[in-house]
């Protein structure tokens, strides 16, 4: 294994003033390393999303940071959008409602790869085909809500990668879809991630989702990572009595893998 | 352009019961109030006989009965003959058509400049919302906005008209100047200099408010988080994701805001003595003219109508979501 993307040590995130802060963070040591796909598991409000603003560099003004993120991986600090890719949760909300599917997913090409904005259009259409939206030629010059959400959904990752980021954080990204949709946007990011040799940080409340195609898990509970590993390791031998009790509350672990299904859709 | 036609027809129809709304309340409302134009005008000569008084009402078809009347109105209004004026004694279409462009050149210059520097600088200061600017100009907007059109207007025209001697201190254009063509454009355009600030200064105020606030909201989207996350430039987050957003209850507040001026103009048309449309309706109230009072309240409801259909064609043209639900089919 080459050295990680990127090396968080010691770091956390709180808000407030000195004598009542609250973490969203705490002492937090993780690596995440290159071409690997990093599940990050917890219940809401376990500090998971704010370890992905936190990637990005999006915190708010106000929020505290202390500890550091390295980036052994990367010649240069990251750039949000040219290095690091996200995706979030609500499609609906990710994309401005008046401005075109092209002009969305061409802008951050335009920014980052200095294409002007016939070149954007061109590699914004192959995105789109390549997040296999159907009739792409049309969809540039069309509007979100003439999406569904699973589309929508997938629009928004095509304008994430638009600038060909080393690193995709997927924040929640199918929680607020359907089941069979859910499925087919995890099967989207795995192709996605497996062609272009792109590191995959995959933040879910979902263990069993992450478990069919995660190769690392990282588990947090109230601001603290509790347990971290491979996949395997942590799925069949959980240290952890959080972990063991998210697993616990899976319904039935032999139930079919989601991504398996939707690959032969 | 579909969009805009299937919107421009509904709207025509469904503005024809508000139109015979206004025709009949209007109607009905000037009948219910005590005297007519003949007593006015006896007032004016300072009294006559009962014969004359008989006679006068007679002319003016003022001893038919109510609904007769209404009948004979709205069919002459259907022939576009608005009726007579009683107080000026000539036909109140010709009136009208004299007074409203200078009203509608006041109203429009002031509706740009409000629209345009308003949301220019609710940009500005929507861009930071909490910085040093944002709260400068939201303070600054609140003390126009809080200031009386008139007032504007009196130290206007003492600061810039009587002081400096930059500007006419009142009229339209200046009276026998024999001036055509553009001479005459630039005259008038000279004269409406102050009025159109005084008018145009007080609602830009509103327009930047609204557009900070706006602005302040759209922060808050999460696809700006979005946009922030794809690292777009600041300037294209502001311009293209936020103001873009927030332009839309602006234009919303366009069409209200122009029946408002319309009532706004009688003020500051009276304090610059423009010859304008809100100072005929002054006039016609005044004069008890009620044929001419009836004529300017439908020419306005159409006035109102017709600018906010075109605020209803700019807003489909802006927001893509609506009337998508009838574009297909």
């Amino acid at each position: 294994m080459s050295a990680p993307l990127a090396e968080i040590r010691g770091l956390s995130v709180s808000y407030g003033r000195d004598d009542a802060r609250s973490f969203a963070l705490q002492d937090v040591d993780l690596d995440i390393a290159k071409g690997r796909r990093l599940a990050v598991i917890g219940e809401s409000g376990s500090g998971k999303s704010t370890l992905a603003l936190a990637l990005a560099g999006l915190l708010p003004p106000q929020a505290r940071i202390e500890g550091a993120i390295g980036w052994p991986g990367l010649a240069h600090p990251p750039v949000a959008g040219r290095d690091i890719g996200m995706v979030f949760q609500d499609p609906g909300g990710s994309l401005n409602p008046v401005l075109t599917i092209g002009e969305q997913v061409a802008e951050g090409a335009v920014r980052h790869l200095g294409l002007d904005w016939r070149a954007a259009q061109s590699h914004a259409l192959a995105l789109l085909e390549r997040v296999r939206i159907p009739d792409p030629q049309a969809a540039l010059g069309a509007y979100p809500h003439q999406f569904s959400g699973g589309q929508r959904q997938r629009i928004a990752i095509a304008a994430a990668i638009a600038a060909k980021p080393g690193l995709l954080i997927a924040d929640e990204p199918t929680s607020a879809l359907d089941m069979v949709v859910q499925a087919e946007i995890v099967a989207l990011l795995d192709d996605l991630v497996r062609e272009a040799g792109m590191t995959l940080v995959f933040i879910t409340h979902d263990i069993a989702l992450a478990s069919g195609f995660a190769d690392d898990i990282a588990v947090f509970q109230r601001a603290r990572l509790v347990e971290k590993g491979p996949a395997q390791a942590v799925l069949t031998k959980p240290t952890h009595a959080y972990t063991k009790h998210l697993l616990a509350a899976q319904i039935d672990f032999s139930t079919p893998r989601l991504i398996d299904g939707a690959a032969d859709a | 352009m579909h969009r805009a036609l299937t919107l421009t027809r509904r709207r025509i129809v469904s503005s024809i019961p508000v139109l015979l709304i206004v025709i009949i309340g209007t109607f009905l409302l000037l009948e219910a109030a005590p005297g007519d134009a003949v007593d006015a005008y006896l007032l004016s000569l300072g009294g006559g006989d009962a014969g004359l008084v008989a006679e006068l009402r007679q002319s003016y078809g003022l001893d038919q009965s109510l609904v007769k009347r209404l009948i004979l109105y709205v069919g002459a209004l259907l022939r576009f003959d608005l009726g007579w004026s009683v107080a000026f004694d000539r036909p109140v279409l010709d009136l009208i058509a004299e007074r409203l462009p200078n009203t509608l050149w006041l109203m429009g210059a002031a509706t740009a400049l409000a629209f345009s520097l308003g949301s220019l600088l609710g940009i500005v200061a929507g861009a930071r919302p909490g910085s040093l600017t944002d709260r400068a100009l939201s303070i600054g907007s609140l003390a126009l906005y809080a200031v009386p059109s008139f007032w504007l207007g009196l130290v206007l025209v003492l600061v810039f008209a009587v002081a400096l001697r930059w500007f006419p201190t009142a009229g339209i254009e200046t009276i026998a100047s024999g001036k055509t063509g553009l001479a005459r454009v630039a005259d008038i355009a000279w004269h409406l200099v102050l009025p159109v600030s005084a008018l145009g200064f007080i609602y830009l105020a509103l327009f930047l408010r609204m557009m900070r606030t706006g602005m302040a909201e759209a922060w808050r989207q999460d696809f700006v988080l979005f946009a922030r996350a794809r690292g777009l430039a600041r300037r294209r987050i502001v311009l293209r994701h936020v103001a873009r957003n927030a332009l839309l209850p602006l234009v919303t507040m366009l069409g209200l805001q122009a029946a408002a001026m319309l009532g706004g103009s009688v003020v500051v048309e009276s304090v610059f003595a423009i010859p304008g449309f809100g100072r005929l309706a002054h006039e016609a109230v005044s004069g008890r003219d009620a044929p001419l009072l009836t004529g300017i309240i439908i020419v306005s409801a159409v006035l109102v109508i017709v600018v906010n259909l075109l605020v209803d064609i700019a807003y489909a043209a802006l927001d893509p979501r609506v009337g998508s639900g009838e574009a297909s089919s």
